[in-house]
């Protein structure tokens, strides 16, 4: 009898705090993100500015380096020469760089990618469609995506030439 | 259209009068029980005659709501005017319903003037008929706007029941803290009384003051007073000749033109307060306490629990179930922490409160009807206050 | 933690202050009446108080702890009402400043406390959740044994039972079996069940209304389960968009299986010659705005296709959005929120030939996607070199834009007319119109705008609604049966010579009299007296 009372306070003491405790965790435990580190980087299919279609499901095997970008966004800016170097560098050793732009004005983009001499893939995101899968909402924002398409770091806010190389260098594809 | 706009304020003006009425006879019917003497009869009669009254002060007071809702097409429930008159209306409702189950004269004693008070500061507000924005188009407007008030009807019978209980019961030869606070709760309806009065003679005598200041934004405004400025806009300039000049000026982010009112209804208020006392040599708690002589205690608590007992679900259901469903569809979300939805919550917590002490702690008496005066003081908070000084979604109304 | 037995044999756990058949108190010594709230039952929670388990059971389950959570709820709920929460400050305002500069040194105080986003904050949640402990444990704790002691009590009840009730009464009467018929013949009619035992009467009703007060934590209990759930992921989207006039676009939070087009937006407001409304739009002194509408149409994405690749679309249905009017499809609903009024979205130019005035063809830019070259044929050719949609001069004091969005739109125009293939540069934007090395022969004149509406819509889906409206209504049901009906109890009883009358009820005690009343109008019963009246008059 006594047994009893005990164990069925237990109970609803437990299942009490466990509602409670997994609630406060969800609550006040940073936002979870919408793609995480370790997942599969979401497939998509973007044109650039030329209209070719580039899918991310075709670049496995490579390492992908996945940035969000826009013209009015002044950190943005500074990265694409570092992106650019380091493309140069290492795009024969099977790294692929994708910049996504935020639904900008395609002229915008044209002057900008033809001032910088940009080479790597810029790419369109008209509806900002790609930016909401990978939940987007500051820029910049970098994924690093591995030979296999898995994310393997993600980052958001601006990056330095040495962090872009130390990132490429992550996800180089291992032959 | 114009005739009918004017036909619902006579009704409501007619109404105002009955329950003047009511009151008289009412308070014959009290006072009338000192004779006892007299056929027992007698007294009857002035209470029933007091209550049909009452009834058909109702009726005209609903014939100003119905009139008025046809003229603007839509319910008269969407400003300030609107809003605290059919509190009133929805006061006197409750006290009709409630009447004949106990039989109280005192209760109508007490309650219409509250009626008539409320009524009265209505119509201070702004009468015209205003149009509604996108948010308010919706039939629950009607269906949560009429519920509320309902239900702050019925728990305003219960502070009149509570502030018999109190009349009764207190000591006034001690000058105790309940003393105090009683004739503190007195004080307050005077400077209401006070508010109506100094409005209505410096409105009727076409009061004007207009300022310039610089407002909260760092912008130059214009802002009119209608009473004689003791207190003064920011940076205020007075540009109207011969008016009084502010004593100081205040903070751009208070709304200075209704401090102003208030500092002067309170002054009013303490000047009514204590021209009574000066004249009669009595507290106002005491000079009430003979009316209240025959009234059994238990039955002033039993009144203004069970006024609570009802009101409270119907508070309930119109102030916060009905507000949220309406709150979903309007606002996108049921709920916003919009400072006149937590005061509806906090009002909801105090009756709660009040219903636990009362059932499971034994709070009888004079502790609930404390409870009651202060549930009431909640009610008239979240109608004035909120409204006037914390705007929030609800700032319209 | 020995049971009690009472002398009329019944077994009651420990902690019983009346025995739950008989009603025999089990501490005699007190005097005066009996507190009957729980039947006297034992409250478990009161009895053991060994582990920690129990102690914590014990905190929550006291009605008083409740009644404290309740009143600091309610303190700390209007705290939040002093000044504005974060969430309604200006969006642009940052709060570390904000509230300083508003409110002065109690701004800041508000702020550094963490006032300014006190709803959200983790103690007024812990808050909330204690109150939602408390009302479980409390219910549980309460509602076993008031059931199991309404359930054993028996019609025979002992004598200082009766004796102690607050309505009691002794009356002589000639035929004690009239009378009980008479009496029971009464309160039948008066929709009493009757219960008898030995010759003694009870009659009981309402006793379903003694469960209200649990139906309602239960409501209320639900209710907090909804909320808790609305941090549970897929539970609840709360996304928003934003929409131009004819654009289409994809609705956040449906996994892109939505899009939406905006067929058209518009802003209705009263007008001023409606003479219902004259005085209060004179007062209002700007136009009130009558109706926000947006007509929309929904697609659905029907081909499995990847993300970004132009979509299949099939049309699914469509609404005029309206404030207090909710487009709702499989689960989600989208709701009239915001808008843009008058954004341009297209600039039309000629080129002029500076001292002549003469022109020489149009062209009508795009705002949301210009093209870089507008050729007008007879070798006049305008290109656009830079665009700025939302243009302003940066800290090098160079041209640049703040945002994507046509804002502010200027252009960098190279005109080629057949005299110079090289071509003029020239700067134009709203306003400006400057010749860059100051030799030009010809200019952009702008010669036409056109404006379009951007609505703003939120996209919703809240599964928990559904359990939030159960809780709200079984809340309700509890609260009405608690408060509009009574348990009343009429208990009738030869006690030697006499027949004793006591009554107990809830609450509406003066109810109870009016049914007593009635039994002794038509008996020889004498009314009996109620002792807290009897006590009040003494004083």
């Amino acid at each position: 009898m006594k047994n009893r009372r005990f164990i069925t306070r237990l109970l609803v003491l437990l299942s009490i705090s466990i509602a409670l405790g997994y609630t406060f965790y969800t609550s006040f435990a940073n936002q979870k993100d919408i793609v995480a580190v370790g997942d599969i980087a979401p497939n998509f299919v973007l044109k650039d500015l030329e209209g070719n279609e580039i899918e991310l499901h075709d670049l496995r095997g490579k390492g992908v380096f996945l940035n969000f970008w826009a013209t009015v966004c002044p950190p943005c800016v500074d990265e694409m020469p570092y992106m650019e170097n380091n493309f140069q560098k290492y795009k024969d050793q099977g790294i692929e760089i994708i910049a996504v732009n935020f639904d900008e004005q395609p002229i915008r983009i044209e002057r900008f990618v033809d001032r910088l001499n940009l080479n790597f893939s810029i790419v369109l995101d008209p509806g900002l469609q790609v930016s909401q899968v990978y939940g987007v909402r500051e820029l910049p924002a970098t994924f690093l995506i591995d030979e296999n398409g898995v994310v393997i770091e993600r980052r958001i806010g601006a990056l330095t030439e040495q962090m872009v190389e130390d990132y490429v260098q992550k996800i180089l594809p291992s032959q | 259209m114009a005739n009918m706009a004017q036909l619902s304020s006579s009704l409501l003006l007619i109404a105002f009068f009955l329950y003047l009425a009511a009151t008289i006879f009412f308070a014959v019917s009290v006072t009338g029980k000192k004779f006892k003497n007299k056929a027992g009869e007698e007294k009857n009669k002035a209470g029933s005659l007091g209550y049909i009254s009452s009834i058909i002060a109702l009726l005209f007071a609903l014939g100003y709501f119905v009139t008025r809702w046809i003229v603007a097409g839509h319910a008269p429930v969407s400003n300030l005017f609107e809003y605290t008159t059919f509190l009133g209306i929805m006061m006197s409702l409750a006290f009709v319903i409630l009447y004949p189950i106990y039989k109280a004269n005192v209760l109508g004693l007490f309650t219409m003037p509250i009626v008539m008070l409320i009524i009265a500061y209505a119509s201070m507000f702004p009468r015209e008929v205003s149009p509604l924005i996108p948010a308010l188009q919706s039939i629950w407007l009607k269906i949560h706007v009429i519920t509320t008030a309902l239900g702050q009807g019925i728990l305003a019978i219960g502070f009149a029941g509570g502030l018999i209980y109190l009349l009764r019961v207190i000591d006034f030869k001690k000058s105790d803290k309940q003393v105090k606070a009683i004739e503190f709760v007195m004080y307050s309806i005077i400077s209401i009384v006070g508010y109506i009065l100094i409005s209505s003679i410096f409105s009727g005598l076409n009061y004007e003051a207009q300022f310039t200041y610089i407002d909260e934004k760092g912008m130059e405004a214009e802002m009119v007073y209608h009473l004689p400025p003791v207190v003064g806009p920011n940076e205020a300039v007075l540009l109207t000749d011969e008016r009084m000049t502010p004593f100081f000026n205040v903070h751009p982010n208070i709304k200075s033109a209704d401090l102003n009112t208030v500092i002067w209804s309170l002054l009013t208020g303490l000047v009514l307060y204590y021209l009574i006392r000066l004249i009669t040599r009595r507290k106002i708690g005491e000079l009430l306490q003979p009316l209240l002589k025959g009234v059994s205690p238990q039955a002033a608590d039993e009144i203004s629990y069970r006024a609570i007992a009802i009101g409270f679900p119907i508070f309930t259901l119109g102030g916060l179930i009905f507000a949220m469903i309406w709150a979903q569809i309007a606002w996108t979300r049921f709920w916003a922490w919009d400072p006149k939805e937590v005061w509806a919550l906090i009002t909801f917590l105090f009756y709660a409160a009040y219903l636990h002490l009362r059932l499971s702690r034994g709070w009888h008496g004079e502790k609930s009807a404390w409870l009651c005066v202060i549930g009431f003081a909640i009610i008239m908070f979240n109608l004035i206050f909120v409204n006037l000084v914390i705007a929030g979604l609800h700032s319209y109304a | 933690m020995e049971k009690v037995k009472c002398e009329c044999g019944h077994v009651n756990p420990y902690g019983t202050v009346i025995c739950e058949s008989c009603g025999k108190p089990f501490f005699e010594e007190e005097k005066g009446l009996l507190n009957m709230r729980y039947e006297g039952v034992a409250r478990r929670s009161q009895t053991y108080n060994k582990t920690m388990i129990d102690k914590v059971w014990n905190f929550f389950s006291s009605v008083k702890v409740g009644i404290w959570i309740i009143v600091i709820t309610l303190v700390a709920s209007s705290i939040g009402t002093i000044f504005p929460q974060e969430f309604y400050i200006p969006p642009t305002a940052n709060p570390t400043f904000f509230y300083e500069a508003e409110y002065g040194a109690l701004g800041k105080i508000y702020y550094l406390l963490g006032f300014h986003d006190l709803y959200n904050s983790w103690w007024y949640m812990l808050l909330i959740a204690s109150l939602g402990v408390s009302l479980i444990i409390c219910s549980l704790d309460r509602v076993v044994p008031l059931h199991r002691a309404l359930k054993t009590q028996k019609v025979t009840r002992h004598e200082s039972f009766l004796k102690r009730q607050r309505v009691h009464g002794v009356s002589k009467v000639a035929s004690f079996n009239e009378t009980r018929n008479q009496a029971k013949n009464i309160l039948k009619a008066k929709k009493y069940k009757l219960f008898e035992e030995d010759g003694n009467i009870v009659a009981e009703k309402g006793r379903f209304s003694r469960w209200g007060p649990y139906v309602n934590h239960i409501g209320l209990i639900i209710f907090l389960i909804g909320c808790m759930l609305r941090f549970f992921p897929g539970m609840y989207v709360d996304e928003n968009i934003w929409v131009r006039e004819g654009e289409t676009v994809v609705i956040r939070g449906t996994d892109g299986e939505f899009f939406l087009r905006n067929d058209q937006f518009i802003v209705d407001f009263y007008d001023d010659a409606d003479e219902r409304f004259r005085d209060a739009l004179v007062r209002a002194g700007s136009p009130i705005v009558k109706k926000y509408q947006t007509s929309a149409t929904l697609f659905k994405r029907v081909d499995d296709g990847v993300v970004g690749r132009d979509p299949e679309l099939v049309e699914v249905a469509r609404h005029d959005i309206r404030v207090n009017d909710p487009f709702k499809f499989e689960g989600y609903a989208l709701y009239q929120y915001a808008f843009k009024q008058n954004e341009i979205s297209q600039m039309s130019f000629e080129i002029e030939e500076s001292e002549t005035g003469e022109r020489f063809g149009r062209i009508d830019v795009s705002t949301y996607d210009p093209q870089t070259v507008y050729n007008l044929g007879g070798g006049y050719k305008v290109e656009i070199i830079e665009y700025f949609p939302d243009f302003y001069f940066d800290d090098r004091r160079t041209p640049a834009s703040k945002s994507r969005i046509p804002n502010n739109p200027a252009f960098i125009f190279k005109i080629i007319t057949p005299d110079n293939e090289e071509g003029e540069i020239s700067f134009v934007g709203i306003q400006t119109n400057q010749d860059i090395n100051g030799e030009n022969t010809h200019q952009m004149r702008f010669v036409d705008i056109d404006m379009n509406h951007v609505t703003n819509l939120v996209v919703r889906k809240d599964y928990t609604l559904g359990i939030l409206m159960v809780g709200g209504i079984v809340f309700m049901i509890g609260l009405i049966q608690g408060m509009y009906w009574t348990h009343r109890r009429v208990w009738i009883q030869k006690v030697n010579d006499e027949l004793w009358m006591s009554a107990h009820t809830n609450k509406n005690w003066y109810g109870l009299k009016k049914d007593i009343e009635a039994v002794v109008s038509k008996t020889e019963l004498t009314m009996p007296m109620d002792n807290v009246e009897e006590e009040e008059k003494k004083s």
